[in-house]
């Protein structure tokens, strides 16, 4: 699965010398790397780390305070799926699964105020693919835990075909959810989808993902090989391995 | 009863009433539903106490029309609120009470040191429990009501979709090249207009009433976004329709009458909903 190599000119997005972080507080300076097609990134590190402040900035949710973030490769801003962590709001909404995964079409109808036929297929499609097509017509906020980050993947997948960036996708999900979750992503993957994860879960990164980012006190970036290699996930492992097992 | 009541309907001023009443209850009940979602229940209320100061200013300042002023000041403050939900250092919440008491204080205060009025606490009153403007709408401002009334449930009905969006998951809906605070400044001016609206109806204190009360009784009982639109919407306008007729029979005030049974309604909801879960 892992090394595939891309060449530069291919990627879908090249950072450079990007520093992230709030109110000109930067959290984290100096990131490099590139995301071609197809690969599986996973950004690791520990909490506070800046990995959510990192995916945030690279989705353009906030601004960075400084480098670039190069999208190319053909690749459009909005054909960019999210997967965000849960919010408050969500979890009392009163809403079907359909409507939610339709709402992932709004970027291609920007300027039509209705779903057009195609969009209801598609979501209908991608509610097929993930596997909750019998739940249609449920309410959102009865799903188990599961079921719910499969609504939202499909709903992601209705704004991308190209590049999915996940979350903490299985935060607060039992071993065996969290399992299917992550065949259902590397299907994904293996279908085309070029996923960027952000995950504490390191043996997982380990086992899917083609690149690992690595941000802590050091900043490592490279394949899924070479990271296994590194300094940097002995010093990971040393870190955090007991938290990791616990 | 019934000829009663057509004896009453025969004049004009309560046909108007009803006209304004129900609009009003639809719009507010629309917009309702997604600010109770985006946990901003009392921006009506905050609302209403600047639209409160506004009314006192344009009474000292003797305009005919007081909505050329209260209508402003109310939006403006509309979207500093809405703005402050997201990131200032005072949050949401304590923005709304700092900006609703002040304003209610001053309205208040300008109105008892300026107002060329014999009855302050009159005026006051009225504007506050909105007793008896209903029934003194002129046509012009019958067909203004109309007129905003249209335009913000059209408004409402193309954005629908938009608006779910920005309200289920606005993080979402921005990766996906929706320009969600386009929609968050569209949905704050179109609350205070509704406010605005309402003032005539309910009064200042009880617009709140008519945003969070036909919303939360449709979440109740619904499972869909559309439905509990839907659904509020059509209650809402049932409650409001119910209320006036009630208040006209009964000569009791109009906006509470139509806040009682909005609260009659919840409840019945709320038990229909226990009942089927």
């Amino acid at each position: 699965m892992a090394g595939r190599k891309q060449s530069e000119h291919m990627a879908l997005m090249t950072v450079r010398n990007l520093s992230v972080g709030y109110d000109s507080n930067p959290i984290k300076e100096n990131i490099n790397f590139s995301i071609g097609q197809g690969d599986y990134l996973c950004i690791v590190g520990e909490n506070g780390s800046g990995k959510s402040t990192l995916m945030k900035t690279l989705l353009r949710l906030q601004k960075p305070l400084s480098g670039e973030i190069m999208v190319g490769d053909g690749l459009q801003e909005n054909e960019i799926g999210y997967l965000p962590q849960q919010t408050d709001v969500q979890r009392d909404f009163p809403a079907s699964v359909r409507e939610i995964v339709l709402s992932g079409c709004q970027g291609r109808s920007k300027n039509r105020p209705f779903y057009s036929r195609a969009d209801k297929q598609m979501a209908a499609k991608n509610m097929e693919r993930m596997e909750i097509a019998d739940l249609a017509g449920r309410c959102y906020r009865e799903l188990s835990g599961g079921q719910q980050q499969r609504v939202l993947l499909a709903r992601a997948l209705c704004a991308t075909e190209k590049m999915l960036f996940l979350d903490e996708p299985v935060a607060g999900l039992d071993p065996k959810v969290t399992a299917s979750l992550y065949e259902l992503i590397a299907r994904l993957n293996q279908e085309g989808i070029t996923i960027v994860m952000v995950s504490h879960d390191i043996d997982a990164a380990l086992e899917y993902a083609t690149h690992i980012l690595h941000v802590g006190k050091h900043i490592f970036f490279g394949t899924t090989e070479e990271y296994l290699d590194s300094e940097n996930r002995k010093l990971f492992l040393t870190q955090e391995g007991g938290m990791q097992d616990a | 009863m019934l000829e009663m009541l057509s004896m009453y309907l025969s004049y004009p001023f309560v046909r108007y009433a009803i006209i304004v009443g129900v609009l009003i209850a639809l719009c507010s009940s629309l917009l309702g539903v997604t600010l109770v979602l985006k946990r901003f229940s009392f921006i009506g209320d905050g609302l209403s106490h600047v639209a409160f100061g506004g009314v006192a200013i344009a009474a000292v300042l003797n305009l005919t029309n007081q909505m050329l002023i209260v209508l402003p000041i109310t939006v403006v403050c509309a979207i500093l609120l809405l703005r402050a939900g997201q990131n200032t250092k005072i949050k949401g919440d304590a923005a709304i009470a700092m900006i609703s008491v002040a304003a209610l204080a001053f309205g208040y205060l300008i109105m008892n040191i300026f107002s060329a009025s014999s009855n302050i606490s009159g005026d006051v009153c009225s504007t506050l429990f909105g007793s008896t403007s209903i029934l003194t709408l002129t046509k012009r401002e019958v067909l203004l009501c109309m007129i905003l009334s249209i335009v913000v449930v059209v408004l409402f009905i193309l954005l629908y979709n938009k608006i779910f969006a920005v309200t289920f998951d606005e993080n979402f809906a921005k990766v996906a090249g929706i320009k969600a605070e386009r929609y968050n400044l569209l949905i704050a001016i179109i609350i205070a207009v509704i406010i605005v609206l309402a003032m005539n109806l309910v009064g200042a204190l009880l617009i709140t009433a008519l945003v969070v009360f036909p919303a939360l009784s449709a979440m109740r009982l619904f499972n869909s976004f559309r439905s509990v639109t839907i659904f509020s919407a059509v209650l809402s306008i049932v409650c409001a329709l119910a209320g006036i007729l009630i208040s006209i029979l009964a000569g009791t005030p109009v906006g509470s009458t139509i806040v009682a049974v909005d609260v009659l309604a919840f409840l019945i909801c709320l038990f229909a909903g226990k009942a089927k879960a």
